[in-house]
């Protein structure tokens, strides 16, 4: 079990109140790397709301998210960075990452954590190409000077420029959205605009891509393309995913690990296969009352599956 | 059968007009019950200095008349264009008439040829909207700015633009004399020119990054103040005031900037209103250091580099031979503004094409989309109100060097609306569209000094000057109403892999915050 061997992200003991609400309680989970993770629930869940914990909108009220973004992270190595207060360290191990101390863009700018929205949020009024550009913000305000030398028109800022487009242009290419790189992103279907959102976060080099519902709205086909797309990103990009879907298709077909978590509790955590199976799991997605999944579950005599 | 057609279409006109009639006659009596009390009546002190009422049917009639025909042909008309010919073909007649009834001096065929021009407008908007087909899609101008004619053309038409400026000062002086032309190379080309740099200074953190900046002036203040006190202090030259004014008002871009980097839409719009405010309360009352409302007066004017412009030995006259008129300062300071004005323009046009102008168009879309692609948003909004406040506080500086003499006066609330007005009514976002905003805002304004002959109409003591704000609180109406997203509206990607297509305004945001 990679999530287990090689962990690339650990969220320990994770805490989210809002107020009196707690959203997420003592949540605690690991993604592998190369791995997808799927993080499913009920509606309400907190799915969400992990989410913006690991990508710094959110911060956490307890817990500790540690991001090995290269080497393995030992739990020594963590511990020891924790106690220092610095946001990161460079170990011989591996680079680790505390999420919880970094703020939202300098977890996708150093930490390389990228995410996409659950109600999309493209450049509307910019095209596509312009999008997939703006997402190479960082190496391309390094080229420019800083703007300055870009202004001045010296340095090799035009170079830099034009392999941001190549890059863009393939993976525009890769989706076949390259037809269309020039017109506004608020003018692509639905279905685009997800794929859209999905390869501009991939333009930013992730190591860890977080996407919140890809699959809501699409219709099959678009579904099957974004499979597609999600197996590509994690065998030809070296990128781990950690996703949140409604759709048990997707998560089941193409999911390595899926943990579940309903009113912010994690009631199963596993293969998809072990997850499927589980009575708490079918009992929370079925609706059945607390009672009836201690009756099913004295039934079966089982305690809800190993952690 | 086609007769059935054509009875059927005659029914459908014949409806329409009735509709029409009855709605317009509906409109006049409005506007009758309305008005009474302010136009047909009007109380006057008579000898015993008593108020006596004076009936004024002549106004009321007036008045019904215009709103009632206004509303017809509101309702015959279909189309924009057909609508906007027809109210101006209704003031021409309007105007025909009220000469005809109100002026002494109005001869007949002035007035004759008023009304004819008048209803031969109202026809032309009738042939106009008759002639018309319907069409879906962005609007002619919009198509053939994007065609690749069009866009060679608008690019030449850019160059022939700055030709047409750089040319304009000695054309004027050559036709009128450097008496004549000293009122249009100054009130109009100046001037306006003053406004375009400052909308376009404006217009990157308004329609770039989508701050609302409701204290511009401020820095413009900054600009100007900073020259005036450097200049009279330590004596130093313009041209080193000016990067020293510019560095200092985009210092004072950041010290807002840090305050309102939380604040969105209309909070932000409060506390850079106040900001505007507190800088004028400041240049009023920190009298030791700023002279308070006296204003620093005898500023050095300026020279071209280092000869003056005065009538001396050695002034620009005298070297080059010329007899002394104080227009050479004039044509030397529009060549000033005119670089300042296209600095800041290729300046900003290079800025949309490099990541920072990029980040600033992205924050104006979406900065939570921003944040999660690493965008350090607060350097991005630092950034735009810096260089924003900068291109004001040159601006300034070279008030500061025209006038010879600053006050608080100058600084005040109203330019700030001013200049917002400019940005958003050319559409934010684009450099041309500000600049025609400019010229028909600020050249609005110096022609309505030129409507001298409304005097014959409504009396000596009519001022139209005073009725600017009025007609520009109008026009901004009807701009509201017909072109909402200001004169261009449409944005021109900063990127393109096979064609440059206008984006089209539906899609544009205009920033939260
Ligand atoms: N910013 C917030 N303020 C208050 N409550 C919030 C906030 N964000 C989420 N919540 C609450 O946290 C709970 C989990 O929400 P969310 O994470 O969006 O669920 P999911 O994505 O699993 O559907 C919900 O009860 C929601 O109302
Ligand atoms: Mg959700």
């Amino acid at each position: 079990m990679r999530w287990q061997t090689d962990p690339l992200l650990q969220v320990e003991h994770l805490t989210m109140r809002f107020g009196g609400l707690v959203a997420i309680d003592d949540l605690s989970f690991t993604a592998g790397r190369g791995d997808i993770t799927a993080l499913i629930g009920p509606n309400g869940a907190g799915k969400t709301t992990v989410f913006n914990c690991i990508t710094g909108f959110y911060k956490p009220t307890e817990g500790r998210l540690a991001f090995a973004r290269t080497g393995i992270a030992a739990p020594a190595g963590v511990d020891a960075l924790t106690n220092t207060g610095a946001r990161f360290a460079y170990e011989p191990s591996g680079d680790i990452y505390l999420l919880e101390r970094m703020p939202d863009f300098e977890i996708s700018a150093q930490a390389r954590v990228a995410r996409t929205f659950q109600n999309i949020r493209l450049f509307a009024g910019m095209t596509v190409l312009e999008n997939l550009v703006v997402a190479q913000h960082n190496p391309l305000m390094q080229a420019s000077g800083w703007t300055v030398m870009g202004l001045l028109g010296i340095g090799g800022y035009a170079r830099r420029e034009s392999e941001a487009v190549d890059k863009a242009k393939s993976w525009l290419d890769s989706i076949g959205l390259l037809e269309r790189a020039d017109d506004p992103a608020g003018d692509l279907p639905y279905g685009d605009q997800r794929r859209l959102e999905i390869i501009r976060a991939m333009c930013t080099d992730p190591v860890l891509l977080c996407l919140d519902e890809p699959a809501a709205g699409l219709n099959p086909r678009e579904t099957a393309m974004l499979n597609e797309l999600l197996l590509t990103i994690r065998d030809e990009h070296n990128t781990s995913l950690l996703l949140i879907e409604h759709d048990m298709a997707v998560v089941m077909q193409i999911s390595d690990h899926v943990v579940v978590i309903d009113y912010g509790v994690k009631i199963s955590d596993g293969t998809p296969e072990f997850v499927r199976n589980d009575p708490k799991v079918i009992a929370a997605y079925l609706g059945v009352s607390d009672e009836e999944v201690e009756q099913v579950e004295s039934e079966i005599g089982a305690d809800g599956g190993a952690r | 059968m086609s007769a059935a057609v054509s009875e059927q279409k005659d029914d459908q006109a014949a409806g329409r007009m009735a509709k029409a009639l009855r709605e317009s006659a509906f409109a006049g009596l409005v506007t009758a019950g309305l008005s009474f009390p302010i136009l047909a009546l009007r109380a006057e002190p008579d000898i015993r200095n008593q108020l006596q009422l004076q009936p004024r049917w002549s106004w009321l009639v007036t008045a019904v008349l215009l709103v009632a025909s206004a509303r017809f042909l509101a309702l015959m008309l279909d189309t924009v264009r057909a609508r906007a010919l027809a109210a101006a073909g209704l003031l021409l007649c309007a105007f025909g008439f009220g000469s005809a009834w109100f002026s002494p001096l109005a001869t007949a065929s002035l007035i004759g040829g008023t009304i004819l021009a008048g209803l031969i407008c109202i026809g032309a908007g009738f042939f106009v909207d008759r002639s018309h087909i319907r069409k879906s899609g962005p609007g002619l101008l919009a198509r053939f700015a994007a065609s690749p004619a069009g866009q060679t053309l608008t690019s030449s038409g850019a160059w022939v633009g700055i030709g047409m400026l750089v040319a304009f000062p000695l054309v004027m002086l050559g036709w009128l004399g450097p008496a004549g032309s000293l009122k249009w190379i100054n009130n109009y080309g100046v001037q306006i020119l003053i406004f375009v740099m400052l909308g376009w200074g404006l217009n990157i953190v308004v329609g770039l990054a989508g701050l609302l900046d409701l204290g511009y002036v401020a820095f413009y203040a900054v600009g100007a103040y900073s020259y005036a006190l450097l200049a009279t202090t330590f004596g130093l030259s313009f041209w080193i005031c000016l990067p020293l004014a510019g560095i200092l008002a985009a210092f004072w871009g950041i010290m807002l900037g840090f305050p309102v980097l939380r604040l969105r839409g209309d909070y932000l719009a409060l506390v850079t209103l106040a900001f505007g405010e507190i800088i004028y309360l400041v240049l009023i009352n920190w009298v030791d250091l700023t002279n308070g409302e006296a204003g620093i007066s005898s500023i050095p004017r300026v020279t071209f580099f280092g000869v003056t412009f005065y009538d001396e030995k050695g002034g620009f006259s005298d070297l080059f031979g010329l007899p002394y008129s104080p227009i050479y300062r004039t044509i030397f300071l529009f060549y000033l503004i005119l670089f300042l004005a296209l600095l800041t323009n290729f300046a900003t046009l290079r800025l949309r094409r490099l990541p920072i102008g990029r980040a600033w168009e992205a924050l104006r879309e979406d900065e939570i989309a921003c944040r999660s692609l690493g965008i350090n948003t607060v350097n991005t909004k630092l950034t735009a109100f810096a260089l924003g406040a900068m291109f004001g506080g040159f601006a300034g500086s070279f008030f500061a060097v025209r006038q010879g003499f600053v006050s608080p006066n100058s600084f005040t609330f109203i330019e700030s609306a001013t200049i917002l007005s400019i940005v958003v009514l050319g559409g934010m976002g684009s450099q041309i569209g500000v600049a025609l905003a400019a010229v028909v805002m600020i050249g609005g304004t110096e022609l309505l000094r030129e409507l001298d002959f409304l005097k014959q109409l409504f009396g000596q003591g009519f001022d139209p000057t005073q009725y600017r704000m009025l007609i520009f609180g109008l026009a901004m109406v009807v701009m509201m109403i017909f072109r909402p997203r200001g004169f261009i509206s449409t944005r021109s990607p900063s990127i393109f892999l096979k064609e440059r297509k206008a984006v089209s305004s539906e899609f544009v945001g205009q920033g939260s915050g």
